[in-house]
């Protein structure tokens, strides 16, 4: 679908609002069902490409009242069930199609506390949006009802109010709970174990919090202003923050329990070690791990030329390897930093892709080439060490392997050379090792990864982890979904502790 | 952030800097070091190795030579300043015991991040050879504390203006001749003094560890930008390192990748500086 002007869909919905008002009580399922869809207003993408600034505008008013009046408010409540935090949809949904939104936030953040940050970078489709009634009943998972948009709406009006509701906290304990890690994970237990009256210091390595969500993911599909937002919601509630502070080296983590007297920790550590080809020329000047580059254009603000120290190289042609939501943002990030052309390199079809459809969608409209069924196999290089070419072999699809999707297979021969000077390598990464190496007791397993049971407790008393460092590679909510649990766990521990008078 | 305890100037762009860091001091151990930032906002991080610490005043010291827009603002700072960014230690420390025979080698701004590797090595019983050199005179620094730790010591100039008129090179190769042979030899300095140093001991056999400076953004295990190639194998010098078999380590390639930026970062410190002389013209 072509571009639409922000200006004319809210012109439309301001229309469409005062018609479906007028009847929506009386309003069939099937009525509801052929109120057209809102799309997300977002800026020119010939515009946006250039620009650092949010591609994604927000819903107006009105918008978000016509996609929730296309809520059915279904008894099943699907949308629910594949939530990871359980957010109460239908309810809330229904006092946004009524245009009370302060009651729609406040449902929203009995179980979640990132609402703003949810709405962004949630993977709908594949969760709460991906068994939508109304989705299923226009035969199109695009065409459910908006969840995502309309809980940063609702996040994004309240904060615009300028008083963002601070959570209530209990009495205080005495219990001390550090946490490690102050992305979205670390973010929640923060949160969810502060409320129970709980002394709660969070560490983090940087100098900035945020984690992944200020190192990885750019400005302008999560401004660092939201993230800042949630940030000072966990300072007002009194969580202690202590940065550049990397636990296993400036602290053995054995030591925050047997010597700083904290009774429980969370490991939120997240991800680490970028995993690297292992081709020719992998070491050139050029070549770089998605993480490298990223870190330098956001949380180093190298994208701000002008006045950041921290250098980014400079692009004519970029080449970026892998097809997840890490490749479509460095991608998508070349071209802001001024790169004429950006390929996407990716071994097997757009349809096994792991990254967002929505993500895929902006990156082919803001000018990205994707060029599949296609892999690396060696990256030249000039006489001083720069990178000059990749050599790509072409793929097809053979039977599906153990993940189900379709095996790709090499075409010997059909190797052919593009003209890059930039190699952007996104094809996931290994676990940090700095938990792992400076604590033997940790159990980890084969990869790395620490190993927790269903209560996200590891093999060792009293200490929790989730997120990346036990996923590997996931999202944002589901590294909130771990948090959630472990911060139950957590808080179970700690009264039962206070209980047996400890 | 970490206040500025006590500054002073070792050569014409070299600084030693007391930084209070009381939970660095604690921990650190010969080998490792940190990252600092000279602003939170918009600085670079660059990674320097702790020349020393002091736990009873619960301080480090860090021993830097002016060399781009951030070090050049941080020999800026004045006592009594705050750094706003300083983490550590970082890296995997050096393994310290008794081999025997060690020769220590540092080559101008090197000498720092031996100096605390070559008073391990003495304590736990090494019989310690150390060679330090610099260009020339002035830029030799800590003479005295690392001749307090030598059982032999050796000091070269290129310029022949103190010492030796010799590379360092040339008196590791001497004692690599020796007999009984170093049973290891340490060289920490420019890039390409620690390529000749292990191309002097290889033909001898003489186990060599260097340490290495790459490129870094986070120093933990996070970017890969400071990865390098040792004997094929990609490692990442801020987690795996810093320190490495000098005989595996692929330098001509460690080198092109620590000029990734020269070009860019010549015209930006330029342009500060330009910029700079602008303001404080506006100011007159």
């Amino acid at each position: 679908m072509s571009h639409q002007s922000p200006e004319m869909l809210a012109e439309k919905a301001k229309e469409l609002l005062v018609e479906y008002l007028a009847r929506y009580d009386e309003m069939k399922p099937k009525e509801k069902m052929a109120i057209p869809a809102q799309p997300m207003r977002e800026q020119d993408p010939d515009v946006r490409n250039k620009n650092l600034e949010e591609v994604a505008i927000g819903y107006t008013m009105e918008q978000a009242r016509v996609e929730a009046m296309r809520c059915l408010q279904c008894k099943k409540q699907q949308c629910v069930a594949d939530c990871p935090v359980e957010i109460d949809i239908p309810e809330f949904i229904k006092h946004v199609a009524n245009g009370d939104i302060q009651t729609a936030i406040d449902v929203i953040k009995r179980t979640s506390l990132l609402p703003a940050i949810c709405g962004r970078v949630c993977p709908q489709e594949a969760q709460c949006q991906m068994n939508c009634t109304v989705g299923k009943g226009l035969k199109d998972v695009n065409q459910a009802v908006a969840i995502g948009r309309l809980e940063r709406f609702v996040a994004d009006w309240e904060r615009e109010q300028g008083v963002v509701k601070i959570p209530d906290v209990k009495p205080e304990t005495g219990k001390k709970v550090a946490v490690v890690g102050s992305g979205p994970a670390g973010l929640v237990v923060a949160a969810d174990v502060r409320r129970e009256g709980h002394d709660v210091t969070m560490y983090e390595a940087f100098h900035k919090l945020g984690g992944v969500m200020r190192y990885g993911i750019p400005e302008f599909r999560l401004p660092n202003s939201i993230i800042d937002q949630e940030l000072d919601t966990l300072d007002k509630m009194g969580v202690k923050i202590q940065t550049n502070f990397v636990v296993g080296r400036t602290r053995k983590l054995v030591d925050l329990i047997e010597k700083d007297g904290f009774d429980a920790v969370f490991l939120g550590t997240g991800a680490g070690l970028p995993i690297f080809m292992g081709i020719e020329g992998e070491n050139l000047v050029g070549v770089f791990s998605a993480n490298e580059y990223l870190t330098r254009a956001n949380l180093m603000r190298a994208y701000d030329k002008d006045f950041a120290d921290t250098p980014i190289y400079p692009s004519k042609n970029v080449a970026v390897v892998g097809g997840g939501n890490v490749a479509m943002d460095a991608a998508r990030m070349a071209k802001r930093l001024g790169a004429e052309n950006v390929y996407v390199i990716y071994r097997r079809t757009e349809n096994e892709m792991p990254a967002r459809n929505e993500e895929i969608h902006h990156a082919k409209e803001e000018g990205i080439q994707f060029h599949f069924l296609r892999n690396p196999k060696k990256i030249f290089g000039t006489e001083d060490g720069r990178v000059k070419a990749i050599e790509v072999t072409k793929f097809e699809l053979g039977e599906p392997d153990a993940s189900g999707r379709r095996r790709p297979i090499a075409i010997p021969g059909s190797e052919y050379i593009m003209d890059v000077d930039t190699v952007l390598v996104s094809i996931g990464n290994g676990s940090n090792p700095l938990i792992s190496r400076t604590t033997p007791d940790m159990k980890v397993n084969k990869w790395g990864n620490i190993t927790v049971d269903e209560s996200q407790k590891t093999s060792m008393n009293k200490i929790y982890a989730g997120g990346d460092i036990v996923l590997g590679a996931a999202t944002v909510i589901l590294a909130m979904g771990e948090g959630r649990r472990a911060a139950a766990a957590i808080n179970k521990q700690l009264k039962e502790e206070i209980e047996a008078g400890k | 952030m970490s206040k500025i305890l006590f500054k002073k100037r070792l050569s014409q762009d070299v600084y030693l800097m007391r930084l209070e860091a009381p939970l660095i001091a604690e921990e650190r151990e010969a080998g490792q070091f940190i990252m600092l930032q000279v602003d939170n906002d918009y600085g670079e991080r660059i990674p320097l190795t702790i020349a020393d610490a002091d736990k009873e005043e619960g301080s480090i010291t860090i021993i830097f030579q002016v060399v781009g827009k951030s070090t050049d603002e941080l020999s800026k700072m004045v006592e009594g300043d705050n750094v706003p960014t300083l983490v550590g230690p970082l890296g995997t420390p050096t393994h310290i015991e008794n081999f025997g025979r060690v020769v220590c080698v540092g080559g101008g701004i090197g000498v720092a991040p031996l100096h605390p590797i070559a008073q391990a090595l003495k304590n736990a019983g090494n019989h310690v050879t150390i060679i330090i050199g610099a260009r020339n005179k002035e830029l030799i620094i800590l003479e005295e504390e690392m001749k307090a730790i030598a059982d032999e010591f050796i000091v070269c100039t290129d310029d022949g203006s103190y010492g030796r008129k010799d590379l360092v090179t040339a008196p590791l190769k001497e004692e690599c001749e020796k007999s009984p042979k170093p049973d290891l030899a340490i060289a920490i300095g420019p890039p390409v003094m620690m390529k000749f140093c292990a191309l002097t001991t290889k033909p001898y056999d003489v186990h060599t560890l260097v340490s290495l400076n790459t490129i870094m953004v986070d120093g933990t295990g996070m970017c890969g930008g400071c990865r390098v190639d040792v004997g094929g194998v990609v490692k990442f010098v801020c987690v795996d390192g810093p320190e490495f078999d000098g005989h595996k380590v692929d330098f001509d390639n460690m080198i092109s990748r620590l000029n990734s930026y020269k070009a860019i970062e010549r015209k930006d410190h330029d342009c500060h500086l330009e910029k700079a002389a602008n303001e404080k013209e506006g100011q007159l």
